[in-house]
């Protein structure tokens, strides 16, 4: 079947086979920055944003996001210029294998486009669908909670 | 120093946070087969008939491999040096399945689709064999799970046991009777998955000279190679192993665990084949956390000092021996690395059991070794009626010492001897007591539903195998004065890449962005015998600082040979003569490539150690139990190691960071039950529950100051010490909290909400 979708800002019309998942399309795209990691939609490596919200590809049917808007980390940086969270991740040593980083930073850039003040039980929220063995969460927390906190700043001074 | 010691970002930092393909998964083969598994669904069986017929002529089915396809060749998994000190009673294939999960059979196909309807086709017939599921009634079954004789070094076939140890050291029973208080208990530890968020993968093709490249999620590419050549009977010059980015290994990929499937597909079709082992497989047919039973008996005299101390140790191996000998080691020789004692003795048997197969797992027999340890500290301290902590203050190993077991236990034949150049485990304690507030929670009076206690253990571990472990590097210089290193040490995540630029760039006297690293790659780089047994910073990082050493010795002569000078030295990055001229890096490398005295500058060195000097870890538990329910909170761990000289700060807090969770993930939520016919439950992440962001306590981690001598810029290992000590820190807390003594992980809420009712 036919199904049309915007992909990082591209217009995607693709003939897919029923059945096929969002994870595997992608994957076949070559957009690698989608993991997989367990096929159940526990681990959140897989996460990308459909309509701003951090999903799980590995559970979405890809003839289910026809004429919606889809996101994955490749959207997010330049080949000059970090996004905010990366940059954060990266001076807080909060990637450690990486596997699982898309992901959280995924789940947090949607938290952010909600568009409300954070605190840390929220930023633990967000993280909370995406499994990480490798940092106990710590530096990912603090990395986000840096950038939550200049960007409430920023709203007070505007 | 300026570089060893601080914060420098990530080497690979980049490319992780952008999510850049550097996984083994992240290239596109073309006409690439897929690779499935079948695996048992008995525990232990005969394999009377198989018949692969139908699966052949499954459309899109290429191959199926079955143990009628490879001549019985014995071997063992386990990445470890050579010649393997554990059983080789592995084969490919074999007739004989001997738990729920071992291979039966592989299939490769055009789609991973039709590779698993074809498992489905693939008719059996199993003659069932009986099984053993408690590992007590392992060696007086009646029946061996491994008759054959093919396989070699089982310590006794007819009792199951895969490896045995024993070793004594004065007299233990005298000195036990002879002591003024005498404590003993049995203890377990269940099975645990690494669970790396990265399955392991492998693809493997046929290069433009018709070898074979096997690129793979692996912590020991050149175990990989050796291991495939010789169970596939191909040169090692044939194969080239790549490992690229690792998204976490933790032993799991100490482990040649399906490289040699992959390849034979290849090897036999001539096309690129790709494995990927599912959540499921990763938990029941990859590889554990051998499960111990664990007996312990102290002796103190009047004045708590330890006069003997007893272990024995009952390790379940599962159906295979893969690291069966050298784990059980591990706990032997970090349990007696503590205490001093001048009595000391082990026993220990590895038995078989018809369940998964026990492998490498982050602390490698210690967290089996202080989890009934520094239980059974805690009973004493409290029985003899001294504080916990001064109770190992008292009887911990101090700089000089002696550390006896080193010698008379080593790596599957004896050891060397080991002299204590550097702990601060004193001062772990002290520092911990005082952020953990240990005084004032210890001491407080607890009613009401919620009750809160704390706890402490301590632990210990090593850094890298003495007198096996093996790393080089070699370095070159660029005309731009910076350098490229090569390494065969692998890095699975944890940034040792980084840390080995760090020691280069501090030797070199350069940023480390002038240190370009490349890793693990069998063609490219030199030797090293893989990422484990915290070895790499230690080892590799000390044969990275004498190539550093050696390029830099060669700068200097070229520098005087251009200068034509007879006397100079190396200030910052350029060679000064006694009379005032000067050159710079360079101008050095650029004159050497093209002009003057052409040559390459490289400097290459490799590094094998004698000393495995020992981390130590103090760690306190907070937590509150719920008397109402039985549940246990963990509220803070305050972990404070001994690590030697810190290389990278952030990236060693987060080696520490890490461990916790995995650690208590073993004490509280990481279980896998099997039923009455050894099949596995708990095989996704919904039950098999590690550590959420929202499950995380407050972590408090710090550093001692601390220096050793034989270590790369003072450096001991960071790995896996920290994961050693929060499990029975938690049950100390337990205790603390509501009076009851856990022996059995992972805590069960019943054990204590029953014990709390017949109080």
């Amino acid at each position: 079947m036919i199904v049309q979708f915007e992909l990082n800002g591209k217009l995607v019309k693709t003939d897919v086979k029923p059945g096929k998942t969002l994870l595997e399309f992608l994957r076949d795209q070559q957009i690698h920055s989608v993991k997989h990691g367990c096929d159940h939609g526990e681990c959140g490596a897989c996460a990308v944003l459909l309509e701003n919200r951090s999903v799980n590809a590995c559970l979405i049917l890809i003839h289910s996001v026809d004429g919606k808007k889809i996101e994955t980390l490749e959207n997010f940086s330049t080949h000059e210029h970090l996004h905010p969270l990366q940059e954060s991740f990266l001076q807080a040593g909060a990637a450690q294998c990486g596997y699982c980083t898309p992901g959280m930073l995924l789940s947090l850039e949607a938290l952010d486009r909600e568009g409300h003040p954070v605190d840390e039980a929220e930023l633990r929220d967000a993280l909370n669908g995406n499994l990480c063995r490798c940092t106990g969460y710590v530096k990912p927390i603090e990395a986000a909670q840096k950038v939550f906190q200049n960007s409430k700043k920023t709203e007070a001074l505007s | 120093m300026r570089v060893v010691g601080k914060d420098t970002p990530r080497v690979d930092g980049h490319a992780l946070v952008r999510g850049k393909p550097v996984f083994a998964d992240d290239i596109q083969l073309q006409n690439v087969l897929h690779v499935k598994i079948l695996h048992s669904p008995v525990a232990h069986a005969k394999i009377i008939e198989i018949d692969t017929s139908r699966a052949l002529a499954l459309d899109g089915v290429v191959a199926v491999f079955t143990y009628k396809d490879f001549t019985p060749h014995y071997y063992t998994t386990a990445g470890q040096g050579y010649p393997e000190p554990g059983p080789r009673d592995m084969c490919i294939l074999d007739s004989t399945v001997r738990y729920v999960g071992d291979r039966v059979a592989f299939v490769a196909a055009e789609t991973l689709e039709i590779a698993e309807q074809a498992l489905d086709l693939i008719r059996i017939e199993y003659a069932e064999l009986p099984c053993i599921f408690d590992v007590e009634k392992a060696m007086t079954a009646g029946f061996a799970i491994h008759p054959k004789t093919g396989a070699t070094g089982i310590h006794d076939v007819h009792k199951n046991i895969a490896a045995h140890l024993d070793a004594e050291l004065g007299d233990v029973d005298a000195a036990i009777a002879a002591s003024a208080h005498s404590f003993s208990g049995t203890y377990s530890t269940p099975f645990v998955q690494m669970a790396s968020i990265e399955p392991h993968i492998s693809l493997t093709w046929l290069d433009e000279n018709n070898r074979l490249v096997i690129r793979t999620s692996t912590q020991v590419p050149f175990h990989v190679r050796r291991i495939v050549a010789e169970v596939l009977h191909i040169p090692v010059s044939r194969i080239r192993v790549i490992k690229p980015r690792i998204g976490g290994g933790f032993g799991g990929k100490q482990e040649i665990l399906n490289e040699e499937l992959v390849a034979a597909v290849t090897l036999k079709t001539g096309r690129p084949a790709r494995i990927e082992y599912s959540r499921k497989e990763e938990l029941y047919a990859a590889r554990l956390r051998h499960p111990e039973l664990v007996k312990f008996r102290l002796g103190f005299d009047e004045n708590h000092l330890l006069t003997a101390i007893d272990l024995n140790i009952l390790e379940n191996c599962g159906a295979y021996g893969p690291h069966a000998l050298t784990v059980m080691s591990v706990t032997a020789q970090k349990a007696l690395s503590m205490y001093k004692s001048p009595n000391i003795r082990v026993n220990g048997d590895g038995v078989y059991t018809n369940l998964p197969i026990g492998g490498a797992y982050r602390g490698y027999g210690a967290p089996q070794a202080f989890f009934p340890l520094e239980s059974l500290m805690d009973e004493a301290a409290e029985s003899m009626g001294i504080d916990p902590i001064e109770l190992r203050l008292k009887n911990v190993f101090q700089v000089g010492d002696d550390i006896p077991i080193a010698k008379i236990l080593g790596e599957g034949r004896e050891g060397f001897p080991m002299v204590l150049y550097s702990t601060e485990i004193a001062a772990c304690l002290i520092e911990g007591r005082k952020l953990s507030h240990w005084d004032s929670i210890r001491g407080a009076k607890q009613s009401g539903r919620y009750r809160r206690g704390i706890g402490v253990a301590v632990a210990g571990q090593g850094s890298g195998i003495p007198g096996i472990d093996m790393g080089s590097a070699f370095i070159k210089m660029n005309e731009d004065g910076g350098f490229n290193l090569q390494v065969g040490a692998t890095d699975l995540g944890t940034g040792s890449d980084t840390a080995l630029a760090q020691i280069a760039a501090e030797v070199l006297n350069v940023a480390v962005d002038k240190i370009i690293v490349y890793s693990s790659d069998t063609d490219l780089t030199p030797f090293d015998t893989g990422a484990y047994a915290s070895s790499t910073t230690y080892i590799s990082g000390a044969a990275v600082k004498k190539a550093a050493e050696n390029c830099k010795s060669m700068i200097l002569e070229q520098g005087k040979l251009l200068l034509g000078v007879a006397e100079a030295e190396i200030v910052d990055t350029a060679v000064v003569a006694a009379n005032g001229s000067s050159i710079s890096f360079r101008d050095i490398c650029t004159k050497s490539f093209y002009t003057e005295e052409q040559k390459q500058i490289m400097g290459t060195a490799s590094q094998l150690s004698y000393d495995s000097p020992p981390p130590f870890n103090a760690t306190f538990a907070e937590v509150e139990v719920d008397t109402l329910t039985g549940s246990v909170r963990v509220k803070k761990i305050v972990s404070i190691t001994d690590a030697g000289q810190i290389i990278n700060p952030k990236m060693a807090e987060g080696q520490v960071e890490g461990a916790i969770p995995q650690a208590l993930g073993m004490a509280l939520s990481e279980f896998i039950p099997f039923d009455e016919k050894g099949r596995p439950i708990n095989l996704d992440f919904n039950s098999y529950h590690i550590f959420t962001a929202k499950d995380m306590p407050e972590l408090v981690v710090r550093f001692a100051d601390s220096h050793e001598p034989t270590g790369p810029y003072g450096a001991k290992a960071v790995a896996e010490i920290p994961i050693n000590a929060p499990a029975p820190a938690v049950t100390n807390a337990i205790y603390n909290a509501v009076g009851v003594r856990v022996k059995h992980l992972p805590v069960r809420s019943e054990q204590i909400l029953g014990e709390l009712l017949n109080h």
